[in-house]
């Protein structure tokens, strides 16, 4: 780890002016803390921002929830609103790390979290776009078991590795952003940036911005939506392939559709191929099957993670059964 | 691991009082009561040291408190083979609290130690630390940085710059095949060994099997990563350890530092699992003993999760190949088991998986052979039941395919091929009750409901499998000594250089004392983890419990001599006068044999009566002829559902039974705990533990327990442990009868998951762990 200074901020407006160069916000810190232990990340300051009051679970007149980016993953999950109304949210949050790392996430920093690529985290690594761009990416040709098959480019290949996001995306998200420039407002989809040839840039956060709120819209299939998530043991591991669907229906009918990926892509991936595949169909487990097909269709495997391709499959397929039959 | 008798650790002063197999019955004779008597010997018994653990004042290795310490951090070479160019330190030198810097070019002489499992001076890896500027693996120690906080450490290796000249790595067995060599022999064991005639026999086999079986690399991951603690006081060296031998640390890292035994004092009260990783010396230990030595502080180093990736062994991947030959009754005619492993360029550990299949089940014709290949990585070293483990994992899911082409019950099959004596050592059994295993296990378990067809058993869309498989572990003991003091008030302490491991030593130890003199558990004391107490043996291969255990009951009755001695010779005592034999005790009176208890004298009495402090017992004990008549081997059985989601390639243990015979169950309570840690361990070997390397360089890609994963709660079923509990007549001849726990349980686990998920599915896979990746067929 290397020296860095600390202040504490106690309202956005001072989180704001307390950025120097090279600062970081630190909110619950378990991926910011872990990356400096291992050099990964190396802020010259960090600003405090657990005392702002950004930490509420608001319903909204419009019936749309506003949940404050320091708001924990732990309450998050267990909000009633949230369970009754947006169940794959609080089914992927609870999927997630554990107890412990749930109690001090925040849904700010877990948006940004970064990748597990095993190759990012080891500086040891010079081969490392992401790290340090324009070196090269050791994961192309190493040990890519848990890349991506989608989204990627031949600079890089790495995960997004959270589950929470995957299910926002599935609920249509928005995020909102302040920065020196005022406020704004991203789509979920747009937030996240697939790695091109600029894979250090991750989302469309830019320095000194912060995150204020997440928004979930009020929306016809909000409620009827579920998260599967696969991977090697069965809690406290990083997801190999997990989906999050969500499904307006008209007793048999697919009015509409939200269906996304964790786990398999450099993003949380939201396939409109898969959803175009159902909307206006009938929920069956052909028409589930060939929607996955339809979500993989342009997935490219890596010498050790082609498994994925058919466990993304299954697992939308399952999340699909489980939603339909609620 | 084979059974040494001495380890050289000061042997003299310990006559040999055990004469063997003769002596076995000798312990009815003696003044103690018998054993499982009113004690708490063989009941359950919570955790002697309990409440210190969960109330956080245990103090392992890096809790010791020592004024002015000063914090090492190690820096570990990024690449797997070459040369050390160039340490430049330059900029560390100016950081802040910067102490010291060591390397191959600025360390003190270090000695190779003699190497000897005997002599109690057995290095982890031959190569001394700094000793060139040779890298032969990823991960190996290039420098140590001092400084006076941990933080300054940390920062001020980071500035270290270190430039390599670089030479292409070998990492993937097939690639280094141009090495491969046939080891002779493993602690004694002869690694190519056969009987009768192997090739012919399966040549004429009616029912033949032949297939191979693979094991990845594996780290033990215990909870507590290893540290080291070091200050010199003069010339004298006390190191804080977390080891499972104090006294093999004290020979070693004093050999290793070219300075006398006597000097080094190694101290390691508790230990937060070992499982194989803290049974030899690794070079941390003498870094921190060099590196106090250099700035004058104490000084610490913990090592951290990544470096215990390299730093203290692991298991090697095995390959093996295990063919059958069996007539159509099932007996077998014909076995061979072929095993490929790998070791590191600079020493050499072999997973030993072929041992076990010498003597496991009755055949006549059976060969093994072992092989390596010399790799980039670290030196492999014992993990819970190095070679029985992988091996039965292969051995035990052959089993099952031959089961299956002679369409008999796996369980059947081996009872047909039940081995009643060692025909390897064509000794027989001190005792063994295998058949019992499979049967109380097999009960419990509900096997005769299984319908044998695989894919036949389901729970909704769930596919259900039921798998078994044989455990087994020697059982080993070597020399260990012990001391008992009975203290004025009546109360007593026993101590013994052994290691608690988390296993139960603390406990065991106090539950014979208690037994032997009649004091309740809570008014004795066991202090161990100290090499300046008497002697004991490295805690590995399962034999802590059959050295120190009888050892202690010699050192109770010698104490209790004493006390009795002190009695008659005392002119105000109501036995004055009397012969010792005429004494005995109860519940800690001694009185005249014949007369109530009462009209005798609590020891307190005793001592207080003649003033005295304490009367002490000293108990060393070895094994003896007994090892030249009997084998000692414990067996068990495992059994395991598992059940599988084909849809979602998700496979789940959610069933365990297993039943043990180990001889006398000591402690109940820490004894199904060391079950249920051998068969979670398992449970992990069989469905997700594999460090993995990058094969173009050698680094290891998930050297953190997020990317290694280990089971989870989660992850782990509803788990019954069943124990014979008949003890072993031979084993000691102090009546315990105890042929120790720590590893058999783990034995089997793999090979039944396997099996039962070959059940559940029709699929056989040879290849662990049984990963999603390998079930999306299903
Ligand atoms: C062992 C382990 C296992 C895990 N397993 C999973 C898992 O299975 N699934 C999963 O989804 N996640 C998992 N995680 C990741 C975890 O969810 C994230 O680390 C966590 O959500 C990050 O939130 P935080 O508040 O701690 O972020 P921090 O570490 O505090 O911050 C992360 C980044 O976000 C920035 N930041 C934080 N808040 C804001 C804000 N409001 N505005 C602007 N920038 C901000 C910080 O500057 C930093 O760069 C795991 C983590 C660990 C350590
Ligand atoms: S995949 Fe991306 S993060 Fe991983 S090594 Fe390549 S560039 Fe770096």
């Amino acid at each position: 780890m290397q020296p860095f200074s600390f202040t504490q901020a106690r309202s956005e407006d001072e989180a704001m002016a307390q950025l120097r160069q090279n600062s970081r916000f630190i909110a619950g810190g378990t991926t910011l803390v872990d990356l400096m232990k291992l050099d990964v990340e190396t802020p010259a300051h960090l600003v405090d921002i657990n005392a702002l009051s950004l930490n509420k679970i608001e319903t909204l007149a419009d019936g749309s929830l506003r949940i404050g980016a320091m708001v924990r993953n732990s309450d998050l999950a267990h909000d009633a609103a949230v369970i009754k109304n947006f169940p794959v949210l609080s089914q992927a949050l609870l999927a997630g790390a554990s107890a412990q790392l749930r109690n001090m996430a925040t849904t700010g920093g877990n948006l940004l979290q970064r990748t597990r690529c095993y190759y990012f985290r080891d500086p040891a690594y010079a081969a490392c776009n992401k790290r340090r761009p324009g070196s090269g990416c050791a994961a192309l040709e190493g040990f890519n078991r848990i890349h991506a098959v989608l989204g990627g480019s031949e600079h890089c290949v790495a995960t997004h590795p959270s589950d929470m996001a995957v299910a926002m995306v599935a609920l249509d998200a928005v995020v909102h952003i302040r920065g020196p420039k005022g406020e704004r407002q991203v789509k979920i989809e747009d937030f996240h940036k697939l790695p091109g040839t600029t894979p250090q840039i991750e989302t469309v956060v830019e320095p000194g911005e912060l995150i204020t709120y997440v928004t979930l819209p009020k929306s016809a299939f909000s409620t009827r939506s579920a998260y599967v998530k696969l991977r090697d043991r069965a809690s406290y591991e990083f997801a190999l392939a997990s989906a999050a669907v969500a499904l307006d229906l008209n007793g048999k009918t697919i009015r509409s559709a939200r269906l996304a990926l964790g786990g398999v892509a450099t993003k949380p991936w939201r396939s409109h191929e898969a959803e175009q595949a159902l909307t206006g169909g009938q929920a069956s487990d052909q028409a589930f099957r060939a929607a996955a097909e339809a979500a993989m269709k342009s997935a490219r495997p890596l010498r050790y993670n082609g498994f994925k391709i058919e466990l993304a499959k299954m697992a939308l397929v399952r999340a699909l059964n489980e939603a339909a039959q609620l | 691991m084979q059974d040494t008798s001495g380890q050289g650790q000061n042997s003299q002063q310990h006559p040999t009082d055990t004469t063997g197999v003769g002596a076995a019955a000798d312990h009815t004779s003696n003044r103690l009561p018998e054993l499982s008597g009113n004690g708490s010997f063989g009941r359950p018994t919570p955790r002697h040291d309990g409440t210190l653990k969960v109330t956080g004042q245990a103090r392992y290795a890096a809790d010791h408190p020592i004024r002015r310490v000063v914090h090492a951090v190690a820096i570990q070479s990024t690449i797997a083979n070459g040369r050390v160019k160039n340490i430049d330190a330059s900029a560390a030198e100016k950081a802040p609290g910067f102490l010291a810097i060591l390397h191959h070019g600025k360390a003190p002489k270090l000695y190779r130690p003699s190497n000897d499992f005997m002599s109690a001076t057995k290095p982890g890896e031959i190569r001394v630390v700094f000793e060139d500027d040779r890298v032969y693996y990823a991960g190996q120690y290039i420098a140590l940085v001092v400084a006076e906080t941990l933080q300054q450490a940390n920062y001020a290796a980071s500035l270290v710059k270190i430039e390599y000249d670089f030479l292409h790595p070998v990492i993937d067995t097939d690639q280094a095949m141009n090495t491969v060599y046939d080891p002779e022999q493993f602690f004694g064991e002869k690694l190519t060994a056969q009987r009768g005639d192997p090739d012919g026999s399966y040549a004429a086999a009616a029912v033949k099997h032949e297939a191979t079986y693979s094991t990845p690399l594996e780290h033990h991951n215990p909870m507590e990563p290893s540290a080291s603690m070091a200050e010199w006081n003069g010339d004298e060296l006390t190191l804080y350890e977390t080891t499972q031998w104090v006294v093999g640390a004290r020979n070693t890292v004093a050999e290793t530092l070219g300075v006398p035994q006597e000097k080094v004092h190694i101290v390691s009260p508790f230990i937060g699992g070992g499982f194989g990783c803290k049974g030899f010396i690794w070079p941390h230990s003498v870094l921190s003993a060099i590196a106090s030595r250099q700035v004058g502080r104490p000084v610490k180093l913990n090592l951290t999760r990544k470096q215990m990736f390299s730093a203290c062994g692991h298991r090697s991947e095995t390959r093996q190949k295990v063919r059958l030959g069996a007539a159509a009754d099932g007996k077998l005619t014909s076995i061979f088991h072929d095993t490929l492993v790998q070791t590191s360029p600079v020493d050499e550990f072999i997973e030993s998986c072929g041992t076990t299949t010498e003597m496991l089940y009755s055949c006549p014709n059976v060969g093994i052979a072992h092989h390596a290949v010399r790799v980039n990585i670290a030196t492999p070293t014992p993990m819970r039941a190095p070679g029985e483990n992988p091996g039965t994992y292969a051995l035990e899911s052959a089993l099952d395919e031959l089961a299956y082409k002679l369409k008999i019950d796996p369980v059947e099959l081996r009872i047909r091929n039940h081995a009643d004596t060692n025909e390897h050592t064509k000794q027989p059994w001190s005792s063994k009750y295998l058949k019992d295993c499979y049967r109380m296990a097999a009960e419990k378990f509900g096997w005769s409901k299984r319908n044998p067809e695989p894919r036949s058993m389901r729970d909704g869309k769930l596919l259900v499998g039921w798998g078994m498989a044989t455990a087994t572990y020697p059982g080993m003991r070597n020399p260990g000594a012990a001391k008992v003091r009975i203290l004025q008030d009546g109360s007593a302490t026993v101590v013994s250089a052994t290691q608690d491991m988390g296993g139960g030593t603390y406990t065991t130890m106090v539950q014979v004392v208690s037994d032997a003199l009649g004091i309740p558990v809570e008014r004795i004391q066991s202090t161990l983890g100290d090499s300046m107490l008497p002697p004991a043996p490295v805690s590995g291969g399962s034999m802590t419990t059959a050295s120190v255990l009888p050892a202690i009951r010699k050192a109770c009755e010698q104490a209790l001599t004493k006390l009795v001695q002190t009695a008659i010779g005392d002119e105000n005592s109501p036995m004055h006068g009397k012969k010792e034999d005429e004494i005995t005790a109860q519940n800690g009176r001694v009185f005249v044999k014949g007369s109530s208890p009462s009209s005798g004298n609590t020891y307190a009495e005793v001592l207080a009566s003649k003033k005295m402090a304490a009367v002490e017992g000293e108990g060393f004990l070895q094994p003896g002829e007994e090892r030249k008549k009997y084998a000692f081997q414990s067996f068990g059985a495992q059994f395991v559902e598992v059940k599988i989601d084909p849809e979602i390639a998700r496979a789940r243990v959610t069933r365990v039974v297993s039943a043990f015979d180990v001889g006398k169950v000591v402690n109940p309570t820490t004894a199904r705990s060391q079950g249920y840690s051998g068969i979670i361990m398992g449970i992990g070997m069989a469905l997700m533990e594999h460090t993995i390397y990058d094969d173009r360089d050698g680094s290891i890609v998930n050297s953190n327990l997020a990317d290694y994963a280990v089971p989870v709660n989660a992850d782990v079923p509803d788990l019954e442990v069943l124990f014979v509990d008949k003890p072993d007549p031979y084993i000691d001849d102090q009546g315990i009868g105890a042929r120790g726990i720590g590893e058999i349980t783990i034995t089997g686990v793999a090979a039944a998951v396997a099996n039962a998920v070959y059940h559940a599915t029709g699929q056989r896979i040879r290849d662990l762990p049984i990963t999603p990746d390998k079930l999306l067929q299903v």
